[in-house]
């Protein structure tokens, strides 16, 4: 009892003096506590569809980010992993009856290996030339897929897998823990050791390896970890879907989730995701003029990316926080000193 | 079958060739990875359908105003959208992607999804040992050909080419030397988005028309300029044709080849820099810092 009562005491100290000091922190917060009890207040279909959309496409930016945004190697061709993960899920439920719980990590182990596959020969490339010749390697197994019809299914795809549980409401609450814990531990990878070494690399490669880091293996780690991440939101959108098709593999995939992570903001994991729950309810939004819908959504990106080049939710951070010039740590824009340091913010 | 691999592959590398000079030459001078590039294509094949089908303009003015009006788009995009953001490599990116992505909608609103075409400017054909080869590839072949040998004068015979040349060598020392940058960037965007209606006009009436048009061009142009060395226009040159040829013998020779030609082209780009990580006559850039 007296144990618990020092947690919750512990809780508490943590809540009223780290959480609820700075806007974007009680953000986040609320952004938890919403996902995980809307069911109570709501259960429309509907809106637990997009959601859990959402959820899958959230964990898809983020490790988007976690490769291309923080060890700065752009990633255009991230729907590779997005496949390759639907697809092994797929055909390994399909043919080897495998449940869900067991076909989503393994399609999540064939995308780290697709991106060892990937990340070998882009070891000795960089900028702009790897940008482009990831986008290669999604089309080269689309080709693969197509010229394949009896085992994948060619244009149709594979269909007819289990559900990913047995109901709409706990389909979302798998997708939402699934995209809060792995978002977390993404989170939690770029705040550790290994996410300052993947600082260091995007920032200055030589230096990096001056200073006796391996750059090569953790390039290769790092391509590593976002193709298990993306694995897994592709393992969960074929078996949420119940259909693994050569879309999930198209030059569109990867644009659109580069497209999410840029509009949030790279080098966040929060931003993505933040872009995603932004940008993916806004086109269900959108159907209301479906031939204008695509059109709108380009055209709202150019706009926002004009105002805001480093993405939308860091420049929205910045308006309502400010960084103490002495310690560095971060304070609510209304505040004349910093709450740690006393020294006067300007 | 020899002579049809030669013609395919001949107009697909010419194709490729001039999109992808167009790309490489604006990302040489100003650092701009333009995916919009092959949409500047659509668009003015749009252009061109749009003058001689609906107007009933003859064809040569149709595609002379649709290169001239797709240029000035160009430009003005360039200044509206991808200007204010070109520090920022990211938000070029996916800036030039939504600008296609926008483009695209717009032809999809206007012209409906449905496949057009547009007629050829010269009609009939000549045998030779018994493959059909009309007239109208011949002039597309040749008519590349010589604009890649005005390109290729304007760059290394006059005074804006050399403006062109140094600041794709280096920007900072280019701009020391009293040359304008910001002019010279936006002269190439010019040029690059007329090389692209260009080849719209003498591609548009060998193929068909419809909004996606540019997506598969765009990767073989990718692949093109990676292949042949990011800004190096022999590089792009050789490697459109080289790539051209492959797809075409991968359509006639595989039997289900017309699925396979991406992958097979882009895994020739993937060997290739496995090898010479800069592309073929590419340049190992400094670290730019």
């Amino acid at each position: 009892m007296g144990i618990l009562g020092f947690y919750l005491r512990k809780l508490y100290t943590i809540l009223k003096t780290e959480v609820l000091v700075l806007p974007s922190r009680i953000v986040a917060l609320l952004f938890f506590l919403v996902l995980l009890l809307l069911p109570v207040v709501t259960q429309d279909p509907y809106l637990l569809r997009i959601l859990i959309l959402a959820n899958i496409f959230a964990i898809l930016a983020a490790s988007w980010d976690l490769l291309s945004g923080f060890t700065g190697q752009m990633n255009f061709g991230h729907a590779l992993f997005f496949g390759v993960g639907a697809y092994t899920a797929a055909l390994l439920n399909l043919h080897a009856h495998l449940p869900p719980w067991g076909s989503i990590p393994v399609g999540a182990l064939a995308a780290v290996l697709a991106g060892l596959i990937v990340g070998i020969p882009c070891l000795r490339l960089r900028g702009t030339y790897l940008a482009l010749t990831t986008l290669a390697f999604p089309i080269i197994l689309m080709g693969i897929v197509f010229t394949l019809p009896n085992i994948t299914g060619g244009e149709l795809g594979v269909s007819g897998l289990d559900r990913l549980s047995r109901s709409r409401l706990s389909d979302y609450y798998v997708s939402v823990v699934c995209m809060l814990g792995l978002c977390a531990i993404m989170w939690k990878i770029t705040d550790s050791n290994t996410g300052i070494i993947f600082h260091a690399i995007r920032e200055d490669e030589v230096a990096a390896r001056v200073s006796g880091i391996n750059t090569t293996r953790y390039k290769l780690l790092a391509f590593c970890l976002s193709g298990f991440f993306a694995g897994i939101s592709g393992g969960l959108y074929a078996h949420f879907m119940r259909i693994a098709g050569p879309s999930t593999l198209e030059v569109s995939m990867s644009f659109t989730v580069v497209i999410w992570a840029v509009f949030g903001g790279i080098v966040t994991i929060y931003g993505p995701v933040g872009a995603v729950f932004i940008l993916f309810p806004l086109l269900e939004f959108l159907r209301f003029w479906p031939e204008y819908r695509t059109l709108m959504f380009a055209i709202l990106i150019l706009v926002i990316l004009l105002y805001m080049p480093d993405g939308l939710l860091p420049w929205l951070r910045d308006k309502i926080e400010k960084e103490c010039p002495r310690c560095k740590i971060r304070n609510v824009a209304t505040r004349k000193t910093c709450r740690t340091c006393t020294a006067a913010l300007d | 079958m020899i002579l049809d691999i030669i013609i395919s592959g001949l107009i697909s590398g010419s194709m490729y060739a001039l999109l992808a000079i167009g790309f490489s030459l604006i990302f040489g001078v100003a650092r701009i990875v333009n995916i919009a590039h092959t949409a500047f294509y659509m668009v003015a094949a749009y252009c061109i359908y749009y003058g001689t089908h609906r107007l009933g303009y003859h064809p040569i003015l149709g595609m002379t105003a649709a290169v001239i009006l797709v240029t000035l788009f160009g430009l003005i995009c360039y200044k509206l959208f991808i200007d204010p953001i070109r520090e920022h490599e990211a938000a070029v990116l996916i800036g030039t992607i939504a600008l296609a992505i926008a483009m695209q909608e717009i032809m999809l609103l206007v012209f409906t999804g449905d496949f057009l075409s547009v007629p050829s400017l010269v009609k009939g054909y000549v045998k030779i040992f018994g493959v059909k080869v009309f007239y109208q590839q011949l002039l597309t072949v040749g008519t590349v050909l010589f604009i890649l040998a005005a390109l290729r004068a304007l760059l290394m015979k006059t005074r804006l080419g050399l403006a062109i040349r140094s600041t794709a060598e280096d920007r900072e020392v280019a701009n020391l030397m009293g040359m304008n940058e910001s002019r010279v960037a936006m002269i190439t965007m010019g040029i690059s988005v007329g090389l692209a209606a260009f080849t719209g006009a003498v591609i548009v009436p060998l193929t068909i028309l419809h909004p996606h048009m540019w997506m598969h061009p765009l990767i073989m142009i990718m692949a093109v300029v990676v292949l042949g060395g990011l800004g190096s226009i022999r590089g792009s040159f050789l490697g459109a044709y080289i790539l051209g040829f492959a797809e075409a013998l991968v359509v006639f020779l595989i039997p289900m080849g017309a699925f396979l030609k991406g992958s097979v082209a882009l895994s020739i780009m993937i060997l290739v820099l496995l090898i010479r990580p800069e592309g073929l006559f590419g340049v190992a850039f400094e670290e730019e810092r």
